[in-house]
Order: structure tokens, then sequence, then C-alpha cells
């Protein structure tokens, strides 16, 4: 974890309602996986978002407005300084990666992704990618992935883009190994659907943070290998240590 | 004056190097905040709550946001007092070298005494922090710190094993704090630690259902300084032993307005989570607000507001 002051450099819709956000700054050497906790101005609890993108002078972000503070961060103009901790959380390993691992997006869980599949791309690894939304409107981060020469498939619920139907229904035949971020359905059905091929896995998940550093125990979920926080011992988890059973929908 | 002489305060017969004492259950057990500051700068800490047994907590989301605080439901999630005498201490020993407050939760005036016992081989143990309060564990319906006798009972039982000072922490959901501070003094408290986190509640206007999975949580940071004030107060004036004052604390200002109104140490709990760099920060910022309004030495304003 590091504490910092990062700038707005570029804050900017790339989907309905979702925004990419450049920050500049010292904010210490992320991994795909991690996350930032944002302080928005006025609000308690710091914001957890997943880095998009990071290099030696910043960070990129893609956030979608859910409530009050992602709503005040869309707002915020070039130059806005915010007091953020980075660095934060345990991300995707990808030393059992095998050569042709798949990414699987849902929604906002694409965020995270670009930053993997560059570090995969870099270590001379094939990865694939499936990324699933809603509908059409809110698809981001497909052509980003593309220009790494990641090979991209994108389904929509509702059919208007891509695939019609879920990540699940534009599996390719075969991957070496999974990377998942969405929501539980979407991670739970992938989980299942890799089940009987015995295909290894990392899954990212989220919690209500009270700190976002492993202090509070705000995050805890049972794991096989008993409690962990998700902010520190995760965000992700190693598909054997999952228990679906004890996490709320 | 050298500045450090101005911060000195005394807990039931141990000095510390300044009041600042992060709260229990927002400092773990002290080693991942020296990952990142020196934890030896502080008063002391008190630990993560620990009972008899290992508990998993209460279901999750556990965490609400509110206007200036917070919710959380954590509910004494903690490995159990072997494991932390086997596991945590020997890890806080290693980042931390004064004596650090041990934070104890129950379900029953034995286990209380249990945990303590269990405890009290730990030379690393400057006082006991007995939770009589915690809001979200119920054991047969109210809280055991709601109630005198159920505190004299606990307060009793714990007294009976132990001759390290035992500071009982009560909570502000009760009709009148100061009795129950005058209970647990009568069974030997040798101080009193207050408030608590107030039982509180959000409701997610999306799901329109409680946002914390328990429904209700506890509610504390800069919002509940207020009530944490006014209750220092009045067991300021019920008891004689020492107070620990906490809730809302989040500045060097705030902790000068908590030892006025009584306390004889400070507690910071919330604000260690949205920073944690909060309490460093804050014995930092003392000395210059001892200037700025014209006070030596800080024990000499404990109770000042009287
Ligand atoms: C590890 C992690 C990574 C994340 N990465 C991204 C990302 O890359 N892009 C993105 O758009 N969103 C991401 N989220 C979700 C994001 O944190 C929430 O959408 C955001 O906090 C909502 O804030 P709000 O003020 O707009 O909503 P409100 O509902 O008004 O927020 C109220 C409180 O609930 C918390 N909260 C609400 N929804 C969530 C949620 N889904 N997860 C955790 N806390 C929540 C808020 O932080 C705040 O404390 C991530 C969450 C986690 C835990
Ligand atoms: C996440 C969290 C966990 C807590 N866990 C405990 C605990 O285990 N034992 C306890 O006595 N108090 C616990 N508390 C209460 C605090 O120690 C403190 O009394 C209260 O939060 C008021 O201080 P604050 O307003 O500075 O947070 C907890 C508070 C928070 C926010
Ligand atoms: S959010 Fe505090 S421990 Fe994870």
């Amino acid at each position: 974890m590091e504490k910092t002051v990062l700038t707005v450099i570029e804050n900017v819709p790339v989907a309905k309602d979702v925004y990419k956000m450049r920050l500049s700054g010292a904010a210490g050497e992320t991994g795909p996986g991690q996350f930032i906790n944002i302080a928005v101005p006025g609000r308690f609890l710091r914001r957890p978002i997943s880095v998009h993108d990071a290099c030696a002078d910043g960070i990129t972000i893609i956030y979608k407005v859910i409530g009050g503070g992602t709503e005040d961060m869309s707002r915020m103009e070039k130059g806005t300084r915010l007091d953020v901790l980075t660095c934060l959380g345990n991300g995707f390993d990808t030393a059992p990666s095998g050569d042709a691992p798949l990414l699987l997006g849902g929604g906002l869980g694409t965020a995270p992704m670009y930053l993997l599949a560059k570090k995969l791309v870099c270590e001379g690894k094939h990865p694939r990618a499936v990324l699933g939304f809603a509908s059409a409107d809110d698809v981001f981060g497909a052509d980003e992935l593309s220009s790494l020469g990641v090979d991209v498939a994108v389904t929509t619920v509702d059919g208007s883009l891509g695939v019609k139907g879920f990540v699940t229904d534009a599996l390719p035949e075969e991957f070496s190994y999974v990377y998942a971020c969405g929501p539980l359905p979407m991670m739970r059905a992938v989980y299942d659907k890799t089940k009987t091929d015995g295909v290894g896995g990392q899954y990212s998940f989220e919690a209500r943070m009270g700190c976002g550093f492993g202090a509070c125990l705000g995050c805890s979920i049972k794991t096989t290998g008993g409690s962990r926080r998700v902010c520190r011992d995760g965000p992700v988890f190693r598909r054997e240590e999952i228990i679906w059973e004890t996490r709320e929908g | 004056m050298g500045n450090a002489g101005r911060l000195t305060t005394e807990l039931c017969g141990i000095t510390l190097d300044n009041p600042i004492i992060p709260a229990s259950g927002t400092f773990g057990f002290g080693y991942e905040f020296a990952e990142y500051y020196d934890i030896n700068c502080l008063g002391t800490f008190s630990f993560k709550g620990t009972t008899k047994e290992p508990r998993f907590g209460n279901p999750t989301p556990r965490i609400a946001e509110c206007p200036a605080g917070m919710i959380n439901s954590v509910g004494l999630q903690n490995p159990g007092v072997h494991a932390v005498v086997e596991h945590e201490l020997p890890r806080l020993r290693e980042c931390f070298h004064k004596p650090v407050m041990a934070n104890v939760g129950g379900f029953s005036p034995g286990e209380y005494a249990y945990t303590v016992e269990a405890l009290d081989g730990e030379d690393c143990i400057g006082w006991y922090e007995i939770n009589v309060s915690c809001p979200n564990v119920h054991a047969g319906g109210a809280v055991t710190g709601s109630d005198c006798r159920a505190t004299a009972e606990v307060t009793r039982a714990v007294r009976r094993v132990t001759k390290k000072p035992v500071i009982v922490k009560l909570s502000p959901n009760v009709t009148d704090i100061a009795e129950i501070a005058k209970a647990a003094e009568a069974e030997g408290a040798d101080g009193i630690s207050l408030i608590n986190t107030l039982l509180g509640m959000r409701i997610d206007l999306r799901s329109k259902k409680p946002v914390i999975a328990n429904k209700m949580g506890g509610f504390s940071g800069p919002a509940v300084l207020p009530v944490a004030l006014r209750c220092v107060y009045q067991v300021y004036e019920a008891v004689k032993v020492p107070i620990v004052g906490m809730g809302g604390v989040s500045s060097a200002e705030d902790v000068i307005e908590m030892m006025l109104a009584g306390a004889s140490a400070v507690g910071v709990g919330a604000a260690n989570l949205f920073d944690p760099y909060a309490c460093r920060d804050i014995i930092e910022a003392l000395p210059g607000a001892l200037d700025k309004y014209r006070i030596g030495n800080i024990r000499d304003i404990i109770g000042g507001a009287h």
C-alpha cells in the first residue's frame, strides 16, 4: 500500500455511465488485478476501483456511475488532485496461466483485464478474451485488448452486439487457464463450466470495504483455507480456494 | 521545553508517551500498520477484540457508509484466544515494544474470565479492555453492557483472574451510562473506556433493504464525537478511575476536546480506516495544537471542562 496524491489528467465517458479516468503521479508498482482506494471529497469511505492500466507515471481506471461517490468522480475536472491509496490487494498471478489463458470480464469486471493481458503478452503468452455486457451501449475495452493482439469476443445479453447471451455462451474450445472478474453469477457459471476439464483459474471478488488494506475485517469471505480478507488476501482468489455457498448474490 | 514530555499521560499507573490509542477493531494486531510507520510512536493500541472461541463474525456486507461516519457489523471476528496467543502476539511483539491493551469480548462472565486468564501470562499486555458493549453480538438478546448488574458480574469475574489493570469499555446505547460506569468501578475496574459504537442502520435505495446483512451495526466516526464527549463528560463526574475517551476523534483538536471532557487517554477508531497514517499524524499535530490553545502539558487539561 502507498498513500499518494494523484492528479486527474483525463476523465471521459467510454460507455453508458462508464468513464475512463487517467491519474498521473507516483503510484507505486501496480500489478494486474490490484486496486486503488480513492478518497472522494465529502465521503467518509474511500471508493475501491481496479487498476485498468498502470505505468511509471500514473494509473488508469474505468468506473461506472453507481451512486453518489462515482457520480462525484464523473464530474471531476482535469487537474483535480485526489488522495489515493495505491498498490492494494493481491492481484492476478500470471505464473500458472499456460500459453493460452482465457480472460473473462463481465461488465466493469472487464476493467482489470487490460493490464493482465499486457503482462501475459509481455511474457510471450497468447491470451484470449471474452467480454460480457448487458447491451451494446455498455461495451468498452474490446478494441484496446485487440490492439494488444488479443483475440476478443463480445457478448451482450440482448444480442445488440456480438454473441447474444453471457460470456459462458462464447467460450472457445480450448484454453489453458481462466482469469475471471465480474458479477458473482457470471463467475460462478464460469467456475461450473470449467469444473470437469480441470482448468485452473483465478477469480476476482468485490466486497464492501471499510479500509481496503486489511485492518477492519469488513470484507471477510470464507475460503477453503479459512477466513480471508477480500481487500488484502484477495481480491483475486484461486478456484480451489473458493466456497460459493457462503457468498451472497 | 521539549515537546515529547508535554504529551505524556498516565493510564492506571502506566505512563503513556502520548494519549493516542488506536481503538480495538481498527488496528488489527498492529503489524499491518507497522508496514506503514513505526507504531512505537503511539501511546499504546488496543488490539482486535478477542474471544474464547474463534469467530468468523457476521455475514457480509458488514460495512455501510454514512455522512461523516460508517456502520460496521464485523461481529467480533477473531481467531480465538489461543490462536491470538500463539500466532498474533508474537507478530505484535516484533513491531511494538510498549505495553499493549488487550481487548476482550465474550458472551458470559465465565468466557471473559477464561480469555483474560489465557492472556494473562503475556508480558506485552499492559491493560485489559473488557468490551461489554459490542452491539453486533446478541447472547440471549440484550447486550451485557446495557445493564448494571450484568456489567458488574463481568467486571467481577475478570477482576478475580488478573492483577493487571482492567478497563471496562462501555456502550453508549444505554439510558444512563454513568450508572453503568459506577457499577464497573464498584467491582474493581481500574478504568473506563467509552464509547463503543452506536447502534445504527442504512437502507439501500436500490434494493430497498438494509445495506448491512445483519440489518443493524455499530455507527462510529466523526458524526458521533458530540455523543462521545457527552458520555465521557458524564462518566468523569460519576467515577474516580481514569477514562479512555473515544468516538469520532480524527484530529489533534478532537483529542484536546476529549481530554477536556475528562479522558486521560484517547482512542481513535474509524479514522485509521480512512487514513492508515491518522494516528501518527494526530500525534505529530498535537504539540502545535497545544501551543495554539496555550496548553503546556496535555495531562493538565484532563477534565478541564468541568
Ligand atoms: C476490489 C474492487 C474493485 C472494483 N473495481 C471497480 C472498477 O474497476 N470499476 C467500477 O466501476 N467499480 C469497481 N468496483 C465497485 C466500486 O467500488 C463501486 O461501484 C463504488 O464504490 C460505488 O460507489 P458509489 O459512491 O458510487 O455508490 P454508493 O452505493 O453510493 O456507495 C455507498 C458505499 O457502498 C460502497 N459500494 C457500493 N457498491 C459497491 C461495490 N460494488 N463494491 C464495493 N463497494 C461498493 C461504496 O464504496 C460506498 O462505501 C470495485 C470494487 C471492489 C471491491
Ligand atoms: C470496524 C470496526 C471494528 C470494531 N471492533 C471492535 C472490537 O472488536 N472491540 C471493541 O471493543 N470495539 C470495536 N470497535 C469500536 C471501536 O473500538 C470504537 O470504540 C468506536 O468505533 C468509536 O470510535 P471511532 O468513532 O473513532 O470509530 C470497532 C469499530 C470499528 C469501526
Ligand atoms: S476492507 Fe478492511 S479488512 Fe478488508
